[in-house]
C-alpha cells in the first residue's frame, strides 16, 4: 500500500485546517481562520515561519504592504506571528508534505516526509513558490551515494566521525561546519570555486588558520565526480579549470544553498496553470479538487500579482468557504474586530 | 534591433529581441526560458542563473560583489557563470550569445 492510500487509523492529529506552508500567507490565514473560530495547523520544509520573506530577504525593507510603509521580511514575519498568536496555531516544521488525499470519510489526509499523518476537512496549500530544498551538485550518479556517503546537512555528527571528509562551498554553512567537525574527522579538504568566502570574516580567519598550522586543506575548484561503490565513496575529483584532482575521501558535504522546487504538489491531481501554479477561483481561491484551496504565490487565476498583499485578501476568502465546510451546521456571521465581542474574545484583548 | 542568442536547458538554440533597459531576467522569463526570477532581480534568489559564451564574457560590466556572493550558493559555476538579473539589457549587447544554466 502507498503511503497516498493510507488511511490512518488512529487519525489523532486532526485539525480544522491543515495550512501547508507557513509563509507570509499561511500566517495570515491562520488569523483568518481563527476570527471565525477554525483551529490551524502548518507543515512547512524549513525549520522557522516566514517562507521567502525569511528565508531570502530577512533585512530587506518591503514597501508595499498597507499601513507598514516599511518593514523587513522578518519583521514582517514576526508581526504575523504576533497576530496570529490569539489562535494557538500548531506548527510542524522541517517537514515536506508529500501526499495529499481525500480519506473515505470525505475528510482530506496528508503524509509528510518524516511520517506523519494529519486529517482535516479543509487543506490550504500556502506553498509560495515551492519548498526550499538543498541545493544538489550538478553531477552524475549522486542518489546511490545521498545519505550514505554524501549529505546536504549535518542531521547526526556522528556521520563524520574518524571520516575523510570533503566539505564544498564558501558560506556560513559551510565553514561554520568545517571549523565544527574538524577535531572529529581524520582528515578535511574544504573546496570552494574561489579564494573568498562570503561567510563571517572571523570564520574565515579561523579556517585560514588550521589551513596554515597543517590541520586540513584548502582546494579551489569545483566538484567534477564522485568514486566509490554502493553508496561508499572513496574519492571526490575536483576540477579548477582544466585540471582534475582526486582526494581521497569517503565522506562528502556539500553546501550549495537552497532551491526552491515545486515538489510533489504536480502529483496531487490538481488543474495546474504552465504546471507550476496551482488553478483557483477568485470567489473562493479553491482548486479543482472542492475542499483544497490555494492561496499566495502557488496560485493562478486571470490578473494574479504574486504578492503578499493579494495572498493576504486570498486567505481572507478562502476561510469563509473553509468554515461553511468544516461547521456545516453553523451559520457564517460577518463581524468586524472593532466591534464584535465574539472576535474580541477570539483575539484575547476582550 | 539589437537581439541576443540563447541556448535553452534542452539544448535548442533561439534569437531574442532586447528591450532597453530590461534585465537579461527579465527577458528570459518573459520567454519562458525556465528562468524563474524568484526574487524580482535582487541578486537574492539565484534562479536566474545563466553561462555567458566566453567569447562575451570580458565584454559585460564585471558582476558585483553582491552577485559573486550569490554565485558561492550554486553548483555548476564556471568561469563565465553570471546572475542575468544584474545585466541589463542595451544596444551595446547586440549578438551576446548565452546558455541558460541548469537549475
Ligand atoms: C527578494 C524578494 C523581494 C520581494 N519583495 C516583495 C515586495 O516588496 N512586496 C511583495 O508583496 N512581495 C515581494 N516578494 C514576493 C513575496 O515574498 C511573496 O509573494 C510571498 O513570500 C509569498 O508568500 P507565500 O506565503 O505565498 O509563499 P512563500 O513565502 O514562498 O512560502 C511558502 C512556504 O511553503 C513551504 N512549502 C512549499 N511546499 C511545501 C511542502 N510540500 N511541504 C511543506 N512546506 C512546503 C515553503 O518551504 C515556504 O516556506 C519578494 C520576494 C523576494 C524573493
Ligand atoms: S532574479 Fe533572483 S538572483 Fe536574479
Amino acid at each position: 500500500m502507498s503511503p497516498a492510500e493510507f488511511v490512518s487509523p488512529l487519525a489523532t492529529q486532526e485539525t480544522d485546517v491543515l495550512i501547508i506552508g507557513a509563509g507570509p500567507v499561511g500566517l495570515f490565514a491562520v488569523f483568518e481562520l481563527g476570527l471565525l473560530g477554525l483551529k490551524a495547523r502548518l507543515i512547512d520544509t524549513l525549520d522557522r515561519p516566514g517562507g521567502q520573506c525569511a528565508e531570502l530577504y530577512p533585512e530587506k525593507p518591503i514597501y508595499d504592504i498597507p499601513g507598514l510603509p516599511s518593514v523587513s521580511g522578518q519583521e514582517l514575519t514576526d508581526r504575523l506571528m504576533q497576530q496570529a498568536a490569539p489562535f494557538e496555531p500548531d506548527f510542524r516544521f522541517s517537514q515536506r508534505v508529500e501526499h495529499l488525499s481525500k480519506r473515505p470519510d470525505g475528510r482530506f489526509q496528508i503524509v509528510t516526509d518524516a511520517g506523519e499523518v494529519h486529517v482535516a476537512p479543509v487543506v490550504f496549500i500556502a506553498a509560495g513558490a515551492g519548498s526550499f530544498t538543498p541545493r544538489k551538485p550538478k553531477i552524475d550518479g549522486l542518489a546511490p551515494y545521498e545519505g550514505k556517503s554524501l549529505f546536504y546537512a549535518v542531521r547526526s555528527r556522528a556521520d563524520f566521525e574518524g571520516r575523510d571528509l570533503v566539505i564544498t562551498g564558501g558560506g556560513d554553512s559551510a565553514l561554520d561546519w568545517t571549523l565544527d567537525l574538524l577535531p572529529d574527522v581524520n582528515s578535511l579538504t574544504l573546496v570552494h570555486r574561489r579564494d573568498k568566502f562570503r561567510a563571517a570574516p572571523h570564520s574565515v580567519a579561523a579556517m585560514e588558520q588550521v589551513v596554515a598550522d597543517g590541520r586540513m586543506n584548502f582546494v579551489l575548484g569545483e566538484l567534477d565526480s564522485l568514486t566509490g561503490e554502493n553508496g561508499e565513496l572513496t574519492a571526490v575529483t575536483i576540477r579548477n579549470k582544466d585540471e582534475t584532482t582526486a582526494i581521497p575521501a569517503d565522506r562528502l558535504l556539500t553546501f550549495f544553498g537552497l532551491n526552491i522546487e515545486l515538489g510533489p504538489i504536480a502529483e496531487w491531481s490538481l488543474d495546474l496553470e504552465d504546471g507550476k501554479q496551482i488553478r483557483v477561483d477568485t470567489e473562493k481561491f479553491q482548486t479543482s479538487t472542492p475542499g483544497i484551496f490555494a492561496i499566495g504565490d502557488i496560485n493562478w487565476y486571470p490578473g494574479k500579482l504574486k504578492l503578499i498583499l493579494s495572498g493576504f485578501h486570498e486567505g481572507a476568502l478562502a476561510a469563509q468557504e473553509a468554515f461553511r465546510i468544516a461547521r456545516p451546521d453553523e451559520k457564517l456571521r460577518f463581524q468586524y474586530t472593532t466591534s464584535s465581542s465574539e472576535l474580541q474574545k477570539r483575539l484575547k484583548v476582550a | 534591433m539589437a537581439h541576443f542568442h540563447v541556448t535553452s536547458r534542452a539544448g535548442e538554440a533561439q534569437t531574442l529581441e532586447g528591450v532597453d533597459g530590461w534585465r537579461l531576467m527579465e527577458l528570459l522569463r518573459d520567454h519562458k526560458m525556465g528562468i524563474e526570477g524568484i526574487c524580482g532581480g535582487q541578486a537574492d534568489c539565484a534562479s536566474c542563473h545563466i553561462h555567458v559564451d566566453p567569447a562575451w564574457a570580458g565584454r559585460l560590466p564585471e558582476p558585483r560583489e553582491e552577485e559573486e556572493d550569490k554565485l558561492d550558493e550554486l553548483p555548476s559555476v564556471t568561469e563565465t557563470s553570471r546572475l542575468s538579473c544584474q545585466i541589463i539589457w542595451g544596444e551595446e549587447l547586440d549578438g551576446l550569445t548565452l546558455t541558460v544554466a541548469p537549475d
